[in-house]
């Protein structure tokens, strides 16, 4: 059990050095480097030059991956091109505000997507199955920015119920978001709904099926018996890893919607990076991601171990 | 007594006659065949579109400016005077198009690839995978607008982008879906036959696997219309005066409050290309008996 964990745990640290490594091969392999980007048009000559030394660019890069990795592990990113700042002094705050989002929309979304999936589970193929299904297949497949826009043209243009686009700052207080962040996590809830949804109806069909279910019938177990004692703690298990890898993976979807709602969160620092070409906020908003990705997956790993026996003597 | 066995050899179907017999168990579903009809309708349209839209697409009048829906134009018209129909009509043609040949190569390079690696095994393949999760902990949107921005975002550059990058979980599937096959006995059989590998990918497990990488590459159609809509939505993908639904929403989501009409029009028209997709993929999993949603999304 304690080596199956210290080797769970080797392996998400190993996940995250080559992630680094692929941030750093990726953003020195593009054309051009911080200092074309800084200079812009004048990146020649001497300033070109000059720059690069300012910046410690002319060192090799085996060196400057070091250094970085290692800055990186003190929570030390650099400085920030454009904003002239440390990055994690701008960092912190945005990284707070993207969680508050996340969580959020996974305590709405989780929970509904489990008791979506069983009902949809029970009456597998009927009507409710299919209206079920087929809503969780269009959620889960709009691109986020349609449903968000669809969102603020319902709720805030035509109803006017809600604000469209946050203006709170950033470094504001947690319940001044509240009113502001209904319709971003409206939003991200629809889609995270639809994918855990799909997948508990997917694992109860299966545990369904299997033969100790079937004998129970044939036993004259109740049925909702079977369904609560037998089926669901073995369906919602395996799905524990499913509806961590989702959450961590919708992290593509949340930039999306910060930028719609103008949410001051991570995901619209960086698509603000990108556009300046700030390449070390880039390199870090890359690495806080991954690194939140996988500490995410082995989380489930380790929650599914400590409630699942079974895997225990498992050998991997 | 002797036994006679009389077995009659299974004669194998033409492709055509697969396909087909596939295509008539998709439509006999009602979703699938709303999907169908869905897709096959976006498709024919994106090829028609230039010869039967009814206006310029970048014909601007100061006149015209934010008109509501009327005969003349159908859904109104944007802030530039341009008739929304028209442009919606043509929207969907660059992202049909890219969309459609990245996932021929993302299945291509992947499903080989996935299916060599399940083959062979060992130290390579251990590699290779590690990198594959590594690769997927980044968020796609980065990635994507990583290299779009730095390198330019041409179609061209967009297409092998998307190609490559939705390739890599491709490699995982294909990868698994070799292993449940490689362990059968026609392929020991091959191997006892002193087959060489390329002919056992090539003959024993392309074949098999073909199924799953179908299905793949329906979903996969549908993810990338997600991705190049979401780039061109934030401002990485077409260049304007292009129609392209993804920056038309954009565009019109300023004056949303008044012209409505300029904003559905392409919020329809993409949603119901994606749901199509999805439909159809749905009823071809089913038509071919793989389950899609043990799948996880990426």
């Amino acid at each position: 059990m304690v080596r199956l964990i210290v080797r769970r745990l080797a392996l998400g640290i190993l996940t995250i050095v080559l992630v680094s490594g692929i941030i750093f091969v990726g953003v020195e392999a593009l054309p051009g480097d911080t200092c074309t980007a800084y200079l812009g048009r004048a990146a020649q000559g001497t300033r070109l030059d000059n720059c690069r030394r300012d910046f410690g660019l002319e060192r090799p890069a085996l060196t400057r991956y070091a250094v970085w990795a290692l800055g990186a592990v003190h929570g030390d990113f650099g400085v920030s091109l454009k904003r002239k700042t440390p990055i994690s002094e701008i960092v912190g705050i945005r990284f707070r505000n993207t969680v508050i989002l996340g969580v959020t929309a996974s305590l709405v979304g989780v929970p509904l997507a489990i008791l979506l999936g069983i009902f949809a589970a029970l009456w597998r193929d009927r009507p409710p199955d299919l209206w079920v299904s087929t809503a969780a297949i269009c959620a889960m497949t709009i691109p986020e920015f349609v449903t968000s826009t669809v969102l603020i043209l319902i709720f805030s243009i035509w109803l006017g119920w809600l604000p469209g686009i946050v203006t709170t700052p950033p470094d504001a207080p947690l319940f001044e978001f509240l009113s502001d962040i209904i319709l971003p996590i409206i939003a991200l809830a629809l889609v995270m709904t639809a994918h855990i949804l799909r997948m508990v109806r997917t694992s109860v069909i299966d545990v369904m099926a299997s033969d100790y279910v079937q004998m129970a019938q044939l036993k004259g177990v109740p049925y909702w018996r079977i369904v609560f004692r037998h089926v669901l703690p073995n369906a919602l298990l395996p799905t524990i890893n499913l509806v961590a890898l989702t959450i961590a993976w919708l992290l593509g979807g949340t930039v999306v919607i910060e930028v719609v709602f103008n949410y001051p969160g991570l995901g619209r620092l960086m698509i603000q990076a990108i556009f300046f070409r700030d390449l070390a906020m880039v390199q870090a908003i890359a690495l806080i991601l991954a690194t939140l990705y996988v500490g995410l997956n082995l989380f489930a790993d380790l929650l599914t171990l400590v409630a699942n026996p079974r895997l225990r003597t498992m050998k991997t | 007594m002797t036994v006679t066995t009389n077995i009659e050899p299974v004669k194998p179907k033409s492709a055509l006659a697969r396909l087909l017999a596939v295509v008539l168990a998709m439509a006999s579903r009602p979703s699938g065949l709303v999907g169908l009809v869905l897709v096959a309708f976006h498709i024919v349209l994106a090829i028609v579109s230039p010869a039967i839209a009814p206006y310029d697409f970048k014909e601007l009048s100061a006149q015209l400016i934010l008109n509501s829906p009327s005969a003349e134009h159908w859904f109104g018209t944007d802030n530039l005077g341009r008739d929304v129909f028209t442009r919606t009509m043509l929207g969907g043609r660059q992202a049909i198009l890219v969309t459609t040949i990245s996932t021929v190569l993302a299945i291509t390079w992947g499903g080989l690839l996935g299916v060599l690696l399940g083959l062979v095994g060992g130290r390579l393949d251990e590699f290779l995978m590690r990198l594959v999760d590594a690769f997927l902990s980044l968020p796609w949107i980065l990635v994507l607008l990583l290299i779009v921005v730095m390198i330019g975002f041409t179609p061209g550059v967009l297409i092998l982008t998307l190609g490559f990058f939705y390739g890599i979980p491709v490699i995982r599937m294909a990868r698994a879906a070799t292993h449940d096959v490689v362990a059968l006995d026609f392929v020991t059989a091959a191997r006892a036959r002193g087959e060489s590998r390329f002919t056992i990918v090539r003959k024993e497990l392309l074949p098999n696997v073909l199924d799953v990488l179908l299905v793949e590459g329906a979903m996969r159609w549908s993810w990338m219309l997600l991705a190049f809509s979401s780039l061109s939505f934030l401002g990485f993908g077409v260049t304007p005066p292009t129609p392209d639904w993804g920056l038309m929403i954009s565009d019109a989501r300023s004056f949303m409050s008044f012209a409505p009409w300029a904003a559905l029009a392409p919020v329809v028209a993409l949603s119901s290309l994606i749901i199509g997709i999805n439909l159809s993929a749905d009823a071809l999993a089913k038509a071919i008996g793989i389950d899609r949603a043990q799948q996880a999304p990426v």
